[in-house]
């Protein structure tokens, strides 16, 4: 097995590099066609809140002068392309001593770990069922009750969440309402404070895996029909491998392939519907920090959390890409 | 063997070319109710009709706030607070007294307009994007490549909270445009792919060695082939809208004087409608958007069975 050629990690990089680029510049341009400026919102802010405001004036022309918003913009530009390459964004506009980057950095892993554990367990289940689905020796009545449990499918995550947090958190009562861990665990290797983590983050992940997990089986059924019906499939069976076998070795694993690029194109809109959740559940991710940065218009912070997200959706395609030559060299071909 | 099916197809499309009852016999069996599709529409219809109709038998105005009695229940149910609902207000009333059903006919068409226009613009641009990359031998198709990759990796969630979020409050159109511009890299990317293979068909090379200009076909040859096909990427850029449009107005990025479903929603949440037994205040707007996407998603999979004929119940299944 060879690795992937050079002029494929190149290219692969190189739109990982644009990708960056481009969001980096949108960020940066988009805000700045708007009308009016973020340091003056924020002061009228603050006086609308504390009445009169004495030396307002100063403050303004301080707080431009610290954010550098008096340079030129080839300058504030290209500052703010250093600040995305060395993740410093300056300070959150609202909780003015705090870096950006520090509560992004609180917040970023609750996001990564519970979105990829929700990822894993859909990804797997879809799979699972959905070769069953399409699996000629599947029992009748699992075959029947499969679509059944994929109502929710197509539901955006959000609704989902809406929906679970009614049922099993106001209504029933199992699961709490908000937060990642239970006030009194102590955070750290112990088994209570992880069986907490687990306990708060399975409505958040449910709500993915909930709306997830059919599109994966949908897809995979579909992939599994056209195997079955490839010349080597027959070859098997005319050998007569057993059943399972023959599904397991020739169907599933090559009807896999299109799954894994699947999920590749998926990350972007999984990271989007993460973060929905997140706010709808309080979870403190990036979810809540967005929602939070949006009704106090903490611009830097807003800008920081999205460019952040980006980079990680388009990071981890860029490592799928480069991981899909290995488990199908035929891409050598393009 | 997979051709089976395909040569049938074929032999039903030529249809007339073949004699006797064995073509009748055919084209008989290759003529299914499509049953996905049908359901699909109806739904996505019976959305559409709480809309018409709702205008012509209930009173829109009561959306507004203060036109009913704040947080009564609908018919039937009894609040925490012991208020039982009223025929003034069938479906109940929200936080801060807008009419339940009234919200509903006034937000459910404002949201599927806003998914359309937002889905017919990111496939009209794929369609001729996706037709000019795909049908070009030139530096067209790995320019148009490149710039839909690097589009496809960006979530347009995430570039629209920034966007919306500096432009403050925003109109129906204006979200439709902006959720546009950031939804064509998938219509793209999935017409370029079939318009690739099309190219190399037999009525393609046909055509272009008879002298057909690039022009005639593009759209006269392989567009009508592709109708199908474009129509369900169509559907799935709608219900990618409303995707959007949902995930933005929950954050409060959406227009804030007009209802939709996902603002009703978003004010649901806001005014912890979960937690103070409110369920009617959430759970009405999310049925209709439930029906919505089983609908949308019904005719995304009819679509799917009428352009590859090999995922058809008739198809015996190898």
């Amino acid at each position: 097995m060879r690795g992937p050629s050079l002029h494929y990690v190149v290219r692969r990089f190189g739109i990982f590099l644009l990708t960056v680029w481009v969001s980096a510049t949108i960020i940066y341009i988009v805000p700045r066609l708007a009308p009016g400026d973020p340091v003056q919102a924020t002061v009228a802010r603050l006086m609308a809140d504390s009445g009169s405001f004495p030396g307002a004036e100063q403050m303004i022309a301080d707080w431009r002068e610290r954010f550098g918003l008096n340079d030129p913009w080839h300058i504030q530009y290209l500052r703010f392309l250093k600040s995305a390459v060395t993740l410093d964004f300056g300070y959150s506009l609202v909780s003015f001593p705090t870096p950006v980057i520090a509560i992004i950095a609180r917040a970023l892993p609750w996001t990564i770990g519970m979105l990829s554990m929700a990822i894993a367990i859909s990804f797997s289940l879809g799979t699972l069922i959905g070769s069953l689905m399409g699996w000629e020796h599947t029992p009748r009545p699992l075959k029947t009750l499969f679509p059944v449990s994929m109502i929710f499918t197509a539901l955006p995550p959000v609704l989902a969440a809406v929906f679970l947090l009614f049922l099993f958190s106001s209504v029933l009562d199992w699961f709490p309402t908000m937060g990642a861990y239970a006030r009194d665990a102590e955070p750290g290797f112990n088994l209570s404070f992880i069986l907490s983590v687990i306990h708060h983050g399975a409505l958040p992940a449910g709500s993915i895996i909930l709306v997830s997990f059919g599109s994966w089986a949908l897809g995979m059924r579909s992939m599994l029909i056209t195997v079955a019906g490839e010349d080597y499939t027959t070859l098997g069976k005319a050998v007569g491998f057993p059943p399972f076998y023959l599904l397991y070795r020739f169907m599933v694993r090559n009807a896999l392939l299109p799954q894994f690029t699947a999920l590749a194109l998926a990350i972007g809109s999984l990271i989007s519907g993460a973060v929905l959740v997140e706010a709808i559940f309080n979870y403190p991710g990036m979810g809540t920090v967005l929602l939070g940065a949006i009704r106090d218009q903490d611009f830097t912070l807003i800008q920081g959390a999205t460019l952040i997200l980006i980079v990680t959706a388009a990071f981890t395609v860029f490592v799928m890409d480069l991981v899909y030559p290995l488990i199908d060299p035929r891409i050598q071909v393009e | 063997m997979t051709d089976i099916p395909d040569s049938a197809e074929a032999i039903r499309r030529r249809g007339e070319g073949l004699s006797g009852p064995s073509s009748a016999r055919i084209r008989k069996k290759r003529r299914p109710l499509n049953v996905p599709l049908t359901s699909g529409v109806a739904l996505v219809g019976s959305v559409l009709l709480l809309g018409i109709l709702g205008q012509v038998f209930w009173d829109p105005g009561l959306a507004f706030p203060a036109e009913a009695r704040p947080n009564m229940p609908p018919v039937g149910a009894t609040s925490l607070r012991g208020h039982e609902g009223t025929w003034a207000n069938p479906l109940g009333s929200e936080g801060s007294g807008r009419d339940m059903l009234a919200l509903l006919i006034v937000g459910a068409p404002n949201t599927l307009l806003m998914a359309v226009v937002a889905g017919a613009i990111s496939t009209l641009i794929g369609i001729v994007l996706g037709f000019i990359a795909g049908f070009s031998r030139t530096y067209a198709d790995p320019v148009i490549r490149l710039i839909s990759d690097v589009a496809f990796t960006i979530p347009p969630l995430l570039i629209l909270i920034v966007v919306q979020s500096s432009l403050g409050s925003v109109g129906l159109y204006t979200m439709a445009v902006l959720i546009a511009l950031f939804e064509w890299p998938r219509p793209t990317r999935q017409i370029r792919a079939q318009v690739l293979s099309m190219r190399e068909s037999g009525y393609v090379k046909t055509a272009e060695m008879s002298g057909a200009s690039a022009w005639h076909i593009m759209f006269r040859e392989m567009l009508p082939n592709l109708l199908p096909f474009l129509a369900a990427s169509f559907i799935l850029a709608v219900s990618g809208a409303v995707l959007a449009a949902i995930g933005l107005e929950v954050l409060g990025l959406g227009p804030t004087r007009i209802p939709t479903l996902g603002t009703t929603i978003s004010a649901a949440i806001d005014g912890a409608a979960i937690f103070r037994g409110m369920w009617w205040w959430w759970a009405f707007p999310t049925l209709v958007l439930v029906i919505l996407f089983s609908g949308l998603l019904l005719i995304n999979i009819g679509l799917d069975t009428i352009s590859n004929p090999r995922l058809r119940k008739g198809a015996k299944n190898p």
